[in-house]
């Protein structure tokens, strides 16, 4: 148990680099700031990398499973008598996991950026921003308790939203950033009023009480009852609601596709490796309790996840910019992950779902960061986003034409890549649980082969543009972090990772499926040249498809126009609908009301000021008229 | 004591001095001619003091004290408020009272 | 000597010292000098009153002392803290300090200026240390009446009609207030059974129950429109919109405070049974003024317009959280008042310096002002994060407890309250952001802006100090948590009754 206090470094180096970088950001020389920060993530890599080896492999899992180990734990805020806030550090199987996934790609991110930022204006800023970044997750994934969870999850939205405002000029940034924040914030009230709810029930935040496996912890929150549900699925719905929120699950995920108005390195980051599966991770990390409700509360997690993969797998076909079909991939990939959850069971056999989400929660995190650094690095050198602007660029790069098929391949699910091995445990997963959403996985892995081949040939195959500037490869700290994610994305699949993650912590064996494996296989082959066929030479063929469906097409490619039903929702209701009449209310009814107190007053005042005439003498009358008055009163008093 | 007249008989004259004066007071436009008018209600009191003081309590001298004290302040008072009537007059050149209402609300 | 005394022997001194200093760079120097040996007063008090807890004192008020000063009716002069005051006289003496800092290039009328602003700090440390009724009466008008002068004279725009319409609504306040504490005085039986106003003392002998469901609403509603409580709110755009910079910091900061903590010290603990009786209809109230704030924020576009709004949202909260009657909540309305305190302060302060380099105040008309004033940009999104609850920001650990504590009730009226107030935290987002976005970020759209002087050293002194403690106490909220926590019990006792 003991020997893990050094992991209070991985949380609090970051946040040190912070605060560093940030106060001195506009003083500091900006390649120095540049190599404090990565100088930061590269200790807390090997501080995360010795944990996870001082935790997986120094020993063989003991009797009772992986052990939970709380080397740092402290109460933060005292609410009432009982109900205390701590914060801590937490090593479990998943959170281990997560330091990895977060260090080895934080990384390479921080890496990666030395290149591609280079010259920048703000490039202090962008290193104390990502360090800030890299220290909240962190200190999330590491939380011992639900609250501890919520305080890094705001942080890691004001991370996202700083740094897809990076561009603070560009007006589209800005407002993508603030739709990110205002959706997730959003979601996140969602979150909280399921952590008051659930935390009154158990009288506590902490893990280890509230995922008890004997549900002594959770007992009253379900047996209360609310409108037909218990309380404690009200709870986890809510709190769901939360991770759907920063997962971008339908419906609340229209900010990720946005947030690729930051810096491409930030989105492989942020926005497809780390704090979009947070979302997945709350869930998985409350699986036990979400798996003692009776209610539908799983299921609701996977039909969503379903639904967002498979919404998002069809929207990828049609978009052109090459960031956004990678930001619908990742909402795509990111259902898969809830998906698997929501129909996994607990312990043995039945966690398999568990596991795969975790096993391609941590594959995705590889090639999904090696896509987005590859797409950067073809922005890079092409200097637009868009598709059409490309084409034949493996010619001009060919080391991110290479590392680009490999992440292609292991999205895509081909054997021996990450991602096969990953979605297979998956498919199995759903296969065993229900046969809907076994095909809407299979849909959608065929999908994922299509899209993402469309994206590989439009890029590097296709028309030669005969660019203005020939496209260079990208300097050194680019491509080695590039290699280095390649090289992950290819053997991160041959991780038994049954033997190390699993619900209940207790080693699983695990087994490929052929059935499954081969069916998978074949539908992302005929994905694979389904786009070769189409993409592979420039030809009119694609265009004619989309004529052909017409309406249907531009739907789809309007994003199904959910955009611009979230607008009219707040143009209309919220701004339109509240926030004007309620200021037209303040000031012409509330304000006015007072105002017109004031008014009367006035009125009263000028009625009766004539008396005040100024003349002296007409004082005097009334004084004297006045003591006459009171004489004969008084007189008259007497006299009785 | 004055042999042959009452209490009532300078009552009655110090009253009417009184009246004449309120009256000339509220009625006269002329800022001097209310000044007079002053005048005449504060020696009504006046009178009253002495008379009260002589009839009912002869043997104490507060009511003659409080005429002579009566006498110095209505001097001092005249004194200023002449002041008043020129400076008014060298401003507004009028001495009508209802030229001076700047007063009011 | 009473450490409290020195607490308001200091401003005293200070404004007698104004009085002999000639020409502004003097009268600005002794202020400074004045307030900063307040400043470190306030933490003496802090650190005394923290070592004698310690020390294993459990009185509910520390240092009293009690002077007779009107012994016909029994007013005396009573002195004494517990931990809920000293946080707020350390949160007055922070902003009074801010607001020197920020006024220190005022041109007109230096000396007259500043003894009024220090004069309205008098009268806000005297309420906080006070324990009689009448004395922290007179201080409160002592704080109301500078603020008619100082938004009168050194105001902008329709200063006149601000100034009167300020001074108007928080005198008609006080009038109820005036009722009320009368009322309270006259239901009184002190120790040797005469009528006293002394707080300690009503509170020990309690106040007849029909009394108090007369006087509860009047002293609550009295004090409710100095915390800007719906539907009396309308005073604090105005008002904040002409008073100069610093007035603005310190009424938001503090002034308001003085709402809040009254209605908590007065009204809840003297009246425990009514406030019990008749906490829905202000909890309908003030749960309504935090969403109509926030909404009504969302339209505005000066910005102290919007940081007025705001304030009538953060402030309902206060008064939310007081009503729900429980530790935790209150902890919270306790720590919402610090943290609203310092952070509008530090808005008011950043519009203020915004205002003098753009002479605008409207948001469309500002654009891309990160790039040329990076240090006030940042302060403003700062604040701003801390105006919507960002964990490690004051903020966040005051709304959670307010939540929490609010949770706490089981019954469907407060849940859905209090699930409405939580909402706010998502519209408040809506208009941060929204200002954030359009002012400071994108394009620089006035080429003038690109000129602007950055912040000069006594802009960011007074910036500094309000930013820094909103970050101490969002990310070690325990110990100020936990010595406003063991205050409250007197008036949980109370309320136990």
């Amino acid at each position: 148990m003991e020997g893990y206090s050094y992991t209070i470094w991985i949380v609090l180096l970051p946040f040190l680099v912070f605060l560093l970088t940030g106060v001195s950001s506009l003083r500091i020389r900006p390649q120095l700031a540049g190599w404090i920060g990565t100088g930061g993530i590269l200790t807390t890599l090997v501080l995360s990398l010795y944990t996870a080896a001082q935790y997986f492999l120094a020993s063989a899992p003991p009797e009772g499973g992986w052990p939970t180990v709380t080397p740092l734990d402290f109460t933060w805020l005292k609410f009432s008598d009982t109900l205390h806030v701590h914060m801590g550090i937490l090593l479990d199987p998943i959170s281990v996991m997560m330091l990895v996934v977060i260090s080895v790609v934080s990384s390479m991110v921080h890496i990666y950026s030395l290149g591609y930022m280079k010259g920048e204006h703000g490039f202090a800023r962008y290193y104390a921003f990502l360090s800030l970044f890299s220290f909240s997750m962190y200190g999330l994934v590491l939380a011992t308790n639900l609250f501890q969870i919520y305080f890094f999850w705001e942080l890691v939205g004001v991370s996202s939203y700083l740094l897809i405002g990076f561009y603070y000029d560009r007006p589209s940034a800005v407002a993508a950033a603030k739709k990110a924040f205002i959706v997730t914030r959003f979601a996140d009230f969602g979150f909280l009023v399921g952590i008051l709810l659930l935390s009154w029930h158990s009288g506590t935040f902490d893990f280890a009480a509230l995922t008890n496996p004997d549900g002594s912890g959770i007992a009253e929150a379900a047996s209360a009852t609310f409108m037909g549900a218990s309380v404690l699925t009200w709870a986890l719905v809510l709190i769901f609601m939360g991770g759907a929120g920063k997962s971008a699950m339908f419906p609340l995920h229209i900010w990720l596709p946005d947030a690729m108005e930051g810096p491409t390195p930030v989105s492989a980051l942020i926005h497809a490796a780390t704090m979009v599966v947070a979302g997945v991770y709350l869930v998985a990390r409350l699986f036990p309790v979400y798996h003692m409700s009776d209610g539908p509360a799983l299921d609701i997690v996977a039909w969503t996840g379903a639904f967002t993969a498979l919404f998002a797998a069809v929207i990828a076909i049609t978009q052109e910019d090459i960031k956004r079909v990678l930001a619908y991939s990742t909402m795509s990939q990111i259902g898969y992950m809830m998906m698997a959850l929501g129909v996994s069971g607990y312990g043995a056999e039945a966690g398999l779902g568990f596991t795969a989400s975790m096993f391609h929660l941590f594959t995705h995190a590889m090639f999904k960061a090696l896509l987005f650094l590859g797409a950067g690095a073809v922005i890079h050198a092409v200097h637009s986003n868009i598709m059409s602007d490309m084409g034949g660029l493996r010619r001009y790069l060919p080391l991110t034409h290479g590392t680009f098929l490999v992440a292609c391949l292991a999205i895509a699910g081909i054997p021996p890549f990450a991602g096969f091995f990953s979605k297979d445990e998956i498919l199995t997963a759903t296969m065993h649980k229900n046969p809907v959403l076994y095909g809407v996985a299979l849909l959608v892995a065929g999908l994922t082969a299509l899209y993402m081949f469309r994206l590989y040939f439009r890029i590097f195959w296709g028309e030669d543009r005969r660019y203005e500037h020939t496209p260079h490869e990208a300097p050194a700290a680019m491509w080695v972090p590039l290699m280095l994610l390649a090289v992950l994305s290819t053997v991160g699949g041959f991780i038994p990772f049954g033997h190390f993650v699993t619900a209940d912590h207790l080693p699983v064996g695990s087994h490929l499926d052929l059935t499954i494996a081969l069916t998978a296989g074949g539908i992302s082959v005929a994905g694979i040249l389904a786009a070769m066929a189409l993409y592979r030479k420039p030809s009119a063929q694609p265009d004619r498809i989309a004529e052909s469906l017409g309406g249907l097409y531009r739907t789809v490619s309007r994003k199904f126009y959910i955009d611009e039903l979230y607008q009219a929702v707040t143009k209309k209701v919220l701004f339109k609908g509240i926030a004007w009449p309620v200021a037209w209310f303040d000031r012409n009814v509330v304000d006015a009301s007072m105002n017109g107190i004031a008014w009367l007053t006035t009125r009263a005042a000028r009625a009766i000021k004539g008396i005040q005439s100024g003349q002296v003498q007409h004082y005097a009358l009334s004084f004297v008229m006045g003591t006459v008055a009171l004489a004969a009163l008084f007189i008259y008093w007497l006299k009785r | 004591m004055i042999p042959g007249v009452s209490l009532l008989e300078i009552l009655t004259v110090s009253t009417l001095m009184f009246f004449i004066g309120v009256y000339g007071f509220v009625t006269r436009r002329n800022l001097i001619t209310i000044l007079m008018s002053l005048e005449l209600v504060l020696n009504g009191a006046a009178i009253n003091f002495v008379a009260f003081n002589k009839y009912l309590y002869p043997g104490q001298p507060a009511g003659q004290f409080f005429t002579l004290f009566l006498i110095a302040v209505a001097a001092a008072e005249v004194a200023l408020a002449i002041a008043i009537v020129i400076n008014l007059y060298r401003r507004i050149k009028s001495v009508e009272v209802e030229n001076v209402n700047t007063l009011k609300h | 000597m009473n450490i409290l005394l020195l607490i308001l022997i200091i401003p005293t001194l200070t404004i007698l010292a104004l009085l002999f200093s000639k020409g502004k760079e003097q009268a600005r120097l002794v202020s400074a000098a004045g307030m900063g040996l307040q400043f470190v007063a306030a933490f003496y008090l802090l650190f005394a009153f923290l070592q004698e807890r310690a020390a294993g004192n459990t009185a509910d008020m520390l240092f009293t002392s009690s002077y007779l000063w009107f012994t016909p009716l029994n007013i005396r002069f009573d002195l004494g803290v517990d931990g809920v005051s000293v946080a707020l006289i350390l949160l007055t003496a922070i902003v009074s300090l801010a607001g020197v800092f920020i006024s220190w290039k005022m041109e007109d009328l230096a000396k007259e200026y500043f003894v009024s602003l220090i004069a309205l700090a008098t009268g806000v440390f005297g309420f906080f240390v006070t324990l009689d009724l009448f004395t922290m009466f007179l201080f409160y008008e002592l704080a109301v009446i500078p603020m008619y002068l100082l938004i009168g004279i050194w105001g902008s725009g329709p200063k006149e009609y601000s100034a009167m319409k300020l001074t108007l609504m928080l005198m008609g306040g006080s009038a109820f207030l005036l009722v009320g504490l009368l009322g309270l005085y006259f239901n009184s039986t002190g120790v040797e059974g005469q009528h006293t106003f002394n707080l300690m003392e009503i509170a020990a002998s309690g106040i007849p129950v029909e009394a108090q469901r007369l006087f509860f609403p009047l002293t609550f509603v009295g004090f409710g429109v100095l915390g800007a409580m719906f539907p009396f709110h309308t005073w604090s755009p105005d008002g904040h919109a002409s008073a100069p910079t610093a007035v603005s910091m310190l009424h938001a900061g503090v002034l308001m405070k003085l709402g809040g903590y009254g209605c908590y010290r007065v009204a809840v603990f003297l009246m425990p049974q009514a406030a019990g009786e008749m906490a829905w209809f202000f909890i309908i109230l003030t749960g309504f003024s935090v969403i109509y704030g926030a909404f009504g924020a969302i339209r505005q576009t000066d910005l102290k317009f919007i940081n007025a709004y705001s304030s009538v949202s953060h402030c309902g909260l206060v008064l939310f959280a007081i009503l729900m009657l429980n530790k935790t909540a209150m902890n919270g309305a306790i720590l919402q008042m610090i943290s609203h305190g310092l952070m509008t302060a530090l808005f008011f302060a950043l519009i203020g310096m915004l205002y003098e380099r753009t002479h605008t105040r409207i948001v469309q008309e500002m654009g891309g002002l990160m790039k040329v004033l990076p240090f006030i940009s940042a302060c403003y999104v700062i604040a701003g994060l801390a105006s919507l609850g960002l964990p490690g920001l004051s903020g966040f650990v005051a709304e959670m407890s307010i939540f929490f504590g609010a949770f706490e009730h089981a019954d469907s009226f407060h849940r859905v309250w209090t699930i409405l107030a939580v909402s706010a935290i998502v519209v408040t987002a809506v208009y941060i952001l929204r200002v954030v976005g359009a002012m400071l970020m994108g394009p620089i759209t006035n080429p003038e802006y690109a000129h602007l002087p950055a912040a000069s050293w006594y802009e960011k002194t007074g910036a500094l100090l309000l930013l820094l403690p909103i970050a101490a106490i969002g990310m070690a909220p325990l110990w100020l948590s936990e010595m406003i926590r063991y205050s409250l019990e007197p008036v949980i006792r109370q309320l136990g009754m």
